[in-house]
């Protein structure tokens, strides 16, 4: 008889019309890694927030036991004493605050009310070194790096003593090494009998850290196994319910004449205008060709393409040249004029507007092209809405439909029609699959190559390297500012291009 | 307010029962304003007696809101944006001041007065526009700055004394009605109810051209069973607003003011891009700015706008006390606000309507006119008034957190 820590049975949750969970039985061992993946909107987030207690008891039908003990959440709070600690994509730390006042947040070491500052100083020290991360804890959370905060999170689940802990797509903004030391640490915790759930949308590091598997589909249970008897391969068919024969679609592609060529760019830090983010970059943007800018974290990648787009900070050196002609665009809607558009990674922040509808959102950067006089027609409006929604097809129920309430890969192909109705010369994709589910990452690549046909420039910044490697035609590669590397696809592999990319000659 | 369901594009056509709940949820929010008035309205008519509904208070009442709702019909725009302006009263107050005196002690016409007037209160727009716009001081501040500086400028202005301005003409904009005009003895106003027919007419027209329109590109619309439900209990409500008024003294003035600010400032938020870039900007204003759009212009312009808003209503209000005094238009920008605030707009910005934002205004000002009809104190107006705006808020949040 296994030892299992978590049993959830039969457990089904509806909404208004969707049956978002359909009788799910899920069970984690104690001390193992348990992965549960699923195409975006495959229940994976409904389940593991009946889970914290988001949904409470009542309003799910079916039984969780932990720890042998029934669990019946009225809130999350209940599910945080019994030692369950969630990590959220979206961070839950307070950026003013120190590490070890957000360590114990909520918990703090006090005594009528008066914090006992020293110690919490000598605890958060030692979840600190638990979770290997090496950081005075008086250290601001806006100070430290995206994967250092998840490290927090971690110490602070940890000084909880949580024996659950739920990491929901924690490596979607960590740099390879980042990934590693997670990995490490997830490993440790499994050696003291911490068992965690591991939701992810990469396959491949599911298959390395992950002792068993469950993949969800349209809110049903559709496999649970040891991973060491499912290639990746088989994980994602069953993900998407159907053979993926190429996860990137490559197209051969010619390259044309230059369109946009980035002669000696040079960008200084908006806070520091001493320091050089981008140095002396020098690049062709050819007609008809996927351009691929890969990099670690910090290497500038996104810097380079906003600055070029004309919304990074003002210290700027060099020039650009559209179609051989000096093109001069310091803001975004100049450059949007002259047909170079910006699809940025952060879609929540700079991409989409939660409460506005799809029309709103798929028009926004082409209005004032559209209405010449500044008055909007709603029915010509409704028809070039539906003419994207329909050629990027995305799923929703109505273009009156606020984008808030879209899967992720339905918002960003939101986004992406969006700038593709500006009609771009040059178009700037951003980590364009990030956060996205398989099936809308293969759309995603085939809209690709059907802009590169139709004679659209792409440039696309991607941190998976699989993914560079996968669909670009020529690869370029930076490391702190500098451009270090520039390849074609065939000559690229992951091991040049990581060993460009961390600084090796 | 067109409410046409648009295309599906994945669903099949639900069944027209299903539409129709569909339709009401969306909306519900609007029908909650609505409704809310209506409720506040039964229960001054049973606490008075009857009197709170009679048309010549009804009509008083919807002159006694016209200030507010003038001002009301920017500052959406305003809080939409995710701004505040707390400088409105001041401003209504410092305007009225600055005609009453041009008309009074500098003698001059008042069609010469009035249009200075509209143009200090572009200046107003301007110089506030200017701060928050293109130097990045928060509203909040700016307009804290103003209404201290406006208050200021106010007894300055009238130097504590109350100013009457003597003229016929000016007294027009907050106290006149539209004249008869055929029938000289009739107990009804004759052109009201012929603009009253006339807003019927237009409005039907233009339901039936948006639907014709719609067919045309071939979106789905609503059964015509419904569309006509929908356009026959528009058209009543539109009658029974009229009549309240052309059963009385006619339309006033101020009304048609409010009217036409009304339907201009719908129009620029539905369906003008530069409305559309407020609601942008108001729901993320870091991907409005990297769509393109002209953040700095757009917050400039808004405040302009609401300057002018604020000299028509600092017109109206002085024309209708047909005095200027110290004290005029104090505490009014909290009515403004909570009068948005009730007609749905989020304190967050990026929603919010012109429309609701009225009906607010009609609630704030139901309250005054009822209780004062009851002889409640003033200490009972702002207990009460404070309450339905905690209320308000605290029903919207919570509805908006299940959706």
């Amino acid at each position: 008889m296994d030892d299992f820590i978590l049993e959830m049975n039969h457990i089904t949750k509806e909404f208004p019309g969707v049956k978002a969970l359909n009788d799910v039985s899920f069970n984690v061992k104690r001390g193992e890694i348990h992965a549960l993946v699923g195409e975006n909107g495959a229940g994976k987030s409904t389940l593991m927030k009946v889970l914290a207690g988001v949904y409470p008891f009542g309003s799910y039908t079916g039984a969780m036991m932990f720890n042998g003990a029934e669990l019946q959440f009225t809130g999350t709070r209940d599910s945080e004493k019994a030692g369950i600690a969630i990590i959220f994509q979206e961070l839950a730390l307070v950026k003013q605050m120190s590490i070890r006042e957000n360590i114990y947040l909520g918990s703090e070491f006090q005594k009528n009310g008066i914090i006992d500052w020293d110690a919490t100083f000598v605890a958060a020290s030692k979840v600190l070194h638990e979770v290997h991360l090496n950081r005075n804890p008086l250290t601001k959370i806006i100070d430290l790096g995206v994967g250092e905060q998840q490290l927090v999170e971690i110490a602070k689940a940890v000084s909880k003593n949580a024996s659950l802990l739920i990491l929901d797509e924690p490596t979607a903004a960590l740099t390879e090494t980042e990934t590693e030391t997670l990995m490490q640490i997830l490993r440790d915790l499994r050696a003291k009998g911490v068992s965690c759930i591991y939701i992810s949308h990469k396959i491949s590091e599911v298959a390395q850290i992950a002792d068993r598997v469950t993949i969800l589909r349209d809110g049903r249970t559709i496999a649970t196994d040891d991973v060491k008897n499912m290639s990746e391969e088989r994980m994602i068919n069953l993900m998407v319910g159907r053979e993926i024969t190429q996860r990137f679609p490559r197209v051969e592609h010619t390259p044309g004449e230059t369109v946009l060529e980035v002669r000696d760019w040079t960008v200084y830090d908006k806070d520091l205008p001493t320091r050089k983010v981008i140095d002396g970059v020098s690049f062709n943007i050819r007609k008809g060709e996927i351009l691929g800018i890969a990099g670690l974290m910090g290497a500038g990648r996104t810097e380079l393409a906003m600055s070029i787009f004309g919304s990074y900070g003002v210290g700027r050196t060099g020039e650009l040249l559209l179609n051989g002609k000096k093109m001069v665009a310091n803001s975004p809607s100049a450059c949007i004029e002259k047909g170079v558009a910006y699809l940025s990674e952060d879609r929540k922040r700079y991409g989409f507007i939660a409460m506005m509808d799809l029309c709103g959102n798929i028009t926004l950067a082409s209005m004032a092209k559209l209405w010449k006089n500044g008055v909007i027609d709603g029915n010509e409006e409704i028809r070039r809405t539906e003419q994207y929604v329909g050629d990027l097809s995305i799923k929703t129920p109505s273009v009156e439909q606020k984008v808030g309430n879209l899967s992720g890969g339905n918002q960003q192909k939101v986004v992406v029609g969006k700038w593709l109705m500006t009609h771009p010369k040059v178009l700037f994709l951003d980590e364009p699959t990030r956060g996205i589910d398989v099936g809308a990452k293969i759309e995603i690549y085939n809209i690709m190559n059907q802009l590169v046909e139709q004679g659209v420039c792409i440039v696309m910044i991607s941190s998976e390297l699989p993914e560079i490697l996968g669909i670009s035609d020529r690869i370029l590669v930076m490391h702190m500012g500098r451009l270090v590397g520039d390849l074609s696809w065939k000559e690229a592999t992951q091991e040049k291009v990581m060993y460009l990319a961390t600084g090796g000659k | 307010m067109e409410n046409v369901n648009s295309k599906t594009v994945t669903q099949p056509q639900n069944s027209p029962g299903g539409n129709w709940r569909n339709w009401m949820r969306v909306n519900v929010r609007q029908y909650t304003m609505i409704l809310a008035l209506l409720l506040v309205w039964s229960i001054f008519t049973v606490l008075t007696k009857g009197i709170f509904i009679s048309t010549r208070n009804l009509s008083n009442l919807f002159l006694q809101s016209a200030t507010v709702a003038i001002v009301a019909c920017t500052m959406v725009l305003v809080m939409v944006a995710g701004h505040i302006d707390l400088s409105v009263g001041s401003a209504v107050g410092f305007t009225g001041a600055v005609v009453a005196t041009l008309i009074t002690k500098a003698s001059w016409p008042t069609l010469l007065a009035v249009p200075v007037t509209l143009l200090l209160g572009l200046v107003i727009g301007l110089f506030q526009g200017y701060w928050v716009a293109y130097v990045g001081v928060p509203a909040f501040i700016v307009t804290l700055a103003g209404m201290l500086i406006m208050r200021g400028g106010l007894l300055g202005v009238t130097g504590g004394n109350t100013i009457s301005p003597n003229s016929e003409l000016f007294r027009q904009f907050g106290q006149g009605y539209l004249p008869q005009l055929f029938i000289k003895v009739a107990g009804f106003n004759d052109f009201s109810a012929l603009i009253g027919i006339l807003a019927i007419i237009l409005y039907n027209i233009s339901a039936l051209r948006s639907r014709r329109g719609r067919i045309k590109h071939g979106f789905a619309v609503s059964s015509p069973r419904r569309q006509m439900l929908i356009q026959v209990s528009m058209s009543v409500i539109i009658a029974l607003v009229f009549s309240i008024m052309v059963f009385y003294h006619g339309i006033p003035y101020a009304i048609l003011i409010v009217m036409a600010m009304v339907l201009i400032f719908s129009f620029v938020s539905q369906n003008m891009t530069f409305g559309r870039y407020v609601y942008a900007i108001g729901g993320n204003k870091d991907a409005a700015r990297l769509s393109g759009i002209n953040v700095k212009k757009t917050n400039f312009l808004i405040f302009v706008l609401q300057g002018l808003a604020v000299a028509i209503a600092g017109i109206v209000y002085t024309s209708r006390l047909n005095a200027a005094t110290g004290g005029a238009g104090t505490g009014m920008e909290l009515d403004v606000i909570a009068a948005c605030i009730i007609g749905g707009t989020s304190t967050m910005g990026g929603e919010g309507t012109v429309f609701g934002a009225i009906i607010g205004a009609l609630v704030m000002a139901s309250l005054d006119n009822g209780m004062s009809l009851m002889n409640l104190g003033v200490v009972y107006q702002y207990v009460v008034k404070g309450a339905v705006l905690l209320i308000a808020v605290a029903v919207d949040v919570s509805t908006r957190k299940k959706q």
